[in-house]
């Protein structure tokens, strides 16, 4: 599998909530740059997870799998996912693989922090 | 290579011809109404949508240097269904498969007799691989990725599936239906093998539960399960034959 074009950042705005900031491609092959991401955004009492993807230059159907991993070990942590910064393209694809049912879109962080 | 936009990222992704358009329900293609039944109004179901436990399955088999990982993935577009294990039957395009296409499926329950009818939306393509995605009533809620890629000159083909059982019955029939899909998809792999001149390819399989839980709010499922409704279609066509005749009947 080739090295993953993607960076990622992890804040946490306010306690109990993370953001990692996602920058690149998202496909299978970053799901350790993610996962180790996740980690880090697992502080004790993390209870409100925030992806941006605001820097998302590309992803494919690998990506969205990755990203059903990830929701399942959120679920798992009774952890609440929220997606902010997806273009309009990658908004369609949440909604077309029904993905937006189970992780919130919001324009961006400020938004999803207020609904939280 | 797109135009950047004012703040660096691409004007148009470079995915973008790459994923099905945005649908609320399927339709089956034109001419295939008749075996797309169990296609036609239902919405699609990812991983989330399901019922059952959530398995991630890697059938992968090595083909050597006998062919390149893009010219395999073309060839496997077109010829898809013509690579399946007897018995069952894809019902796509003739120009292959690209993203947003609907394809039927009739799924062989025995060697001969009654078949189960389902289908796919093609969810995602591009030179390398190419992604279905499941309707409501499927055997599994979820998407199963064909791809090839060359690494060191050889040529790794795999499939790899995420699923869960879609409802309350496909769940108990994991274990039988688990057999199956293993006899099946291995036979596409040696199928396919074979066709380049690799007759005796060993395939692994890798199957890792990603989630143990069941999702029981979506256990109303089973009003789409396309093996009940396959059953009723078969059992009410003496009725279908008498009302009158139309096209793409």
């Amino acid at each position: 599998m080739p090295d993953p074009d993607v960076s990622m950042t992890v804040h946490h705005p306010e306690p109990g909530t993370a953001v990692i900031e996602i920058t690149g491609d998202v496909t299978a092959a970053c799901e350790p740059a993610l996962m180790s991401a996740y980690e880090q955004a697992c502080a004790p009492g993390t209870r409100f997870l925030i992806l941006d993807f605001s820097g998302l230059t590309y992803m494919n159907s690998g990506g969205i799998g990755m990203l059903v991993t990830l929701l399942v070990r959120a679920n798992r942590q009774q952890q609440k996912l929220a997606a902010v910064g997806l273009t309009d393209h990658y908004r369609q694809i949440f909604e077309l693989t029904r993905l937006d049912e189970a992780i919130a879109l919001h324009a961006d962080a400020a938004s999803a922090l207020a609904s939280a | 290579m797109t135009s950047p936009a004012p703040g660096g990222k691409p004007a148009v992704p470079r995915d973008v011809g790459n994923w099905a358009t945005k649908v609320d329900r399927l339709s089956a293609p034109d001419g295939k109404a008749a075996v797309g039944y169990n296609v036609t109004g239902k919405k699609v179901t990812g991983p989330q949508q399901g019922f059952g436990r959530l398995w991630q399955r890697t059938y992968s088999a090595d083909l050597g240097s006998v062919v390149g990982a893009q010219a395999l993935v073309s060839d496997w577009k077109v010829n898809f269904g013509d690579y399946w294990p007897p018995g069952s039957v894809f019902h796509n395009t003739l120009t292959g498969i690209e993203p947003g296409d609907v394809a039927p499926i009739e799924v062989g329950i025995a060697s001969h007799g009654p078949k189960l009818a389902t289908g796919i939306l093609v969810l995602y393509a591009d030179d390398d691989s190419f992604t279905f995605m499941t309707p409501e009533g499927h055997m599994f809620a979820g998407m199963i990725t064909f791809s090839a890629e060359e690494r060191d000159g050889r040529t790794n083909v795999e499939i790899r599936i995420l699923i869960r059982p879609n409802d309350p019955l496909w769940e108990m029939a994991w274990p039988v239906a688990k057999r199956k899909e293993d006899v099946f998809w291995m036979g596409t792999l040696h199928n396919l093998a074979a066709h380049y001149g690799v007759p005796d390819v060993e395939v692994t399989e890798e199957t890792v539960c990603i989630d143990r839980k069941r999702l029981w709010s979506n256990w109303r499922n089973i009003w789409h399960n396309s093996g009940i409704r396959s059953g009723l279609h078969i059992l009410t066509a003496p009725l279908r034959m008498l009302r009158p005749h139309r096209a793409d009947r």
